[in-house]
């Protein structure tokens, strides 16, 4: 049995008391936890009471950090009635990873952001979408005020229109990460910024902090056809999430730490999308910084964002 | 578009920024990062881009020098079923006929390409039908057709050898793929089609 791990918060205003809830809650949990292992209970409920006491990702040894991803995948595949793979794939050293979009190339046709739900298990009913494609007019130029995203034309581009795709830009000084409360979400060294979405309390403070209208919540419980579930995951990337917790782009961890470039990358039709190591000279990401015309959304924000939007031509 | 030049020198100034303070804790490993910013784009950057474009970042060993198909391995061309060999129909006792005429064949092909001045035989090599023959005379075959491009079009050729016109797909870190020019433009007529869009999202509203 394992010990009663002490949990990472940061401690609340003790009730008068003296417990706080969320400790007897953890206190009950434990004493029937214990007296349902000693009965020998389900692999299902020891996962259960594995996730309520658990410690933070960060703080798990590579024994349980082993352990959970197991019987993850055990749950995931007796869900999905298919084998499901969970990996924590480390971030590789010397890696910072660079985004750029050519908006003189996007033409709006919004293949990136079917390919994104369809790699990174995004809920289809309730209708969950990483990437927003805004659409805009070309003589006023970029301004996300006159920006509609529910442009329905017969074929794209429209006379007179410009896209400009948006999701998540891994901002290096993410507004997002310092209003958790819990840390439940943070910049890994390779630039991504991950959710943990068992440490997730669902609070949306990150959603109202993100100046990109980039994260999501899972207001219902997200649905996902089995046989259109990727069984490909990555517990901070695109394993299935429950309801009432914040989801995200990833830059497709489960790929790109592999070495693969982001799905959305691979399925735009025009080449628009690319994406690299900014610590690599010889990176495609590299080669545009250096010769094309690229800028930031909202950089006086200085969140510093590792999406760069640039004209090729 | 419209391009605000403000714009450009604070998102210059912005991403020289924030390359110094991301390249911080790996200077060690990255001597030349800090010393390569924006703005400072010379011909060697492009180059060296370039002639790494294939070869793994992380490959280990110094591999023996790659040429042509190689260093930039391409999706297979996207010919139309049965079209290939070309050499099925054509042989070298064709009548060659240089000038513009109606061709009686390969309907669906229209010229809208620069047409005035351009003829089939111009790209297409009379002799030999399953090559196509560069200004200089050279037969090259349909998996290099963007030297045939790269003749008019060299900037974007140099562009799509870095990986930023076109499409390269595989892995950032190793081997790549690259899209030949053929496959999103049509040689004939190589403006980019218009296309249907996938479905709006649905609004907010609708969802809860
Ligand atoms: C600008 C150079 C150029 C010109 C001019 C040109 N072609 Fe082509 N053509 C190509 C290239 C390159 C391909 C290979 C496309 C591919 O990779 O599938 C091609 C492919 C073809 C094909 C195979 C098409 C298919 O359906 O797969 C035919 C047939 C053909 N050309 C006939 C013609 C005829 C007839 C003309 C004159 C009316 C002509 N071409 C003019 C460059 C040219
Ligand atoms: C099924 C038989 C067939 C195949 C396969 C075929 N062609 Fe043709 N092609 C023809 C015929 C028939 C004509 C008409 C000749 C004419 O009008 O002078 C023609 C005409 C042409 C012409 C223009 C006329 C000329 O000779 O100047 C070009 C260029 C050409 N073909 C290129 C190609 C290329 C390139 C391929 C392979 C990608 C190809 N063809 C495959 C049958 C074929
Ligand atoms: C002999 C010179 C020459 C060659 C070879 C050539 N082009 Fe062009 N291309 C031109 C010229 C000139 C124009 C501009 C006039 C026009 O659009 O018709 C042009 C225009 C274009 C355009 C812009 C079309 C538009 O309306 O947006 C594209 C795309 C293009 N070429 C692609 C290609 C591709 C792909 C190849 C190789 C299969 C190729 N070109 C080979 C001369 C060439
Ligand atoms: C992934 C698809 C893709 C590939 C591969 C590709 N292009 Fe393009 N290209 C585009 C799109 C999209 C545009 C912009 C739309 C348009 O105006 O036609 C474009 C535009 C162009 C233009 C017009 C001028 C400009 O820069 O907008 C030229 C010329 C051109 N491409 C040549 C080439 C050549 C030469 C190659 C191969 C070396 C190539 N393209 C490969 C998608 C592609």
């Amino acid at each position: 049995m394992r010990q009663l791990p002490t949990l990472p918060l940061p401690a609340p205003a003790p009730p008068a008391e003296g417990y706080s809830r969320r400790e007897a809650l953890v206190m009950g949990l434990f004493a029937l936890a214990a007296a349902a292992t000693a009965t020998g209970c389900s692999a299902a409920d020891k996962l259960a009471y594995e996730e309520f006491v658990q410690k933070h990702f960060k703080d798990l040894s590579p024994e349980e950090l082993k352990d959970r991803l197991a019987s993850m995948e055990k749950r995931y595949t007796e869900q999905y009635g298919k084998d499901v793979h969970v990996s924590a794939t480390p971030p590789q050293a010397g890696v910072l990873f660079g985004y750029a979009l050519d908006l003189s190339r996007c033409i709006g046709c919004r293949r990136c952001v079917y390919g994104c739900v369809e790699e990174n298990n995004q809920s289809r009913d309730p209708q969950t979408h990483w990437i927003t494609v805004l659409e805009m007019d070309k003589e006023e130029g970029v301004n996300l005020q006159n920006a509609n995203a529910f442009y329905d034309h017969e074929t794209v581009p429209a006379p007179g229109k410009f896209y400009m795709p948006v999701a998540c830009q891994h901002c290096e000084n993410p507004p997002c990460v310092k209003v958790c409360p819990v840390q439940a979400t943070w910049k890994e060294p390779d630039g991504i910024v991950v959710i943990d979405y068992d440490w997730c309390i669902g609070c949306r403070n990150c959603i109202a902090a993100c100046p990109y209208g980039a994260r999501r919540f899972n207001w219902g419980t997200p649905s996902i056809p089995k046989d259109e579930l990727n069984p490909n995951t990555e517990y901070l990337g695109n394993r299935p999430r429950q309801r009432g917790v914040v989801e995200k782009c990833s830059f497709c961890l489960q790929r790109v730490r592999k070495g693969l470039y982001p799905k959305c990358v691979e399925v735009c039709p025009v080449g628009a999308r690319k994406f690299g190591n900014l610590l690599d000279p010889d990176s495609e990401i590299r080669y545009i910084i250096e010769n094309k015309r690229v800028f930031i959304l909202k950089e006086e924000l200085n969140t510093q964002p590792k999406f760069f939007y640039y004209y090729g031509l | 578009m419209r391009m605000r030049s403000d714009w450009w020198a604070l998102a210059c100034g912005t991403v020289t920024l924030l390359l110094a303070v991301a390249c911080r804790p790996v200077e060690e490993k990255h001597p030349r990062f800090g010393s390569v910013m924006p703005s400072t784009a010379t011909q060697d950057t492009a180059e060296a881009a370039t002639r790494a474009a294939a070869k793994p970042v992380s490959a280990p060993a110094k591999s023996p020098r790659k040429t042509g198909a190689q260093l930039y391995p391409v999706a297979p061309p996207p010919f139309s079923d049965g079209v290939f060999p070309c050499s099925d129909c054509h042989g070298k006792t064709d009548v060659v006929n240089r000038t513009p005429h109606k061709v009686e064949f390969h309907e669906d092909i229209v010229l809208h390409h620069d047409e005035q001045n351009r003829w089939c035989l111009d790209c297409h090599d009379a002799q030999n039908r399953d090559k196509l023959h560069l200004a200089d005379g050279r037969l090259i075959d349909f998996t290099e057709s963007y030297r045939l491009c790269g003749q008019c079009h060299g900037p974007t050729l140099r562009n799509w050898k870095a990986g930023e016109h076109g499409k390269r797909t595989g892995s950032w870190s190793g081997d790549k793929q690259y899209l030949l020019c053929a496959s999103c433009h049509s040689p004939h007529s190589p403006h980019f089609k218009p296309i249907k869009p996938k479905p709006a999202p649905r609004r907010q509203e609708a969802i809860r």
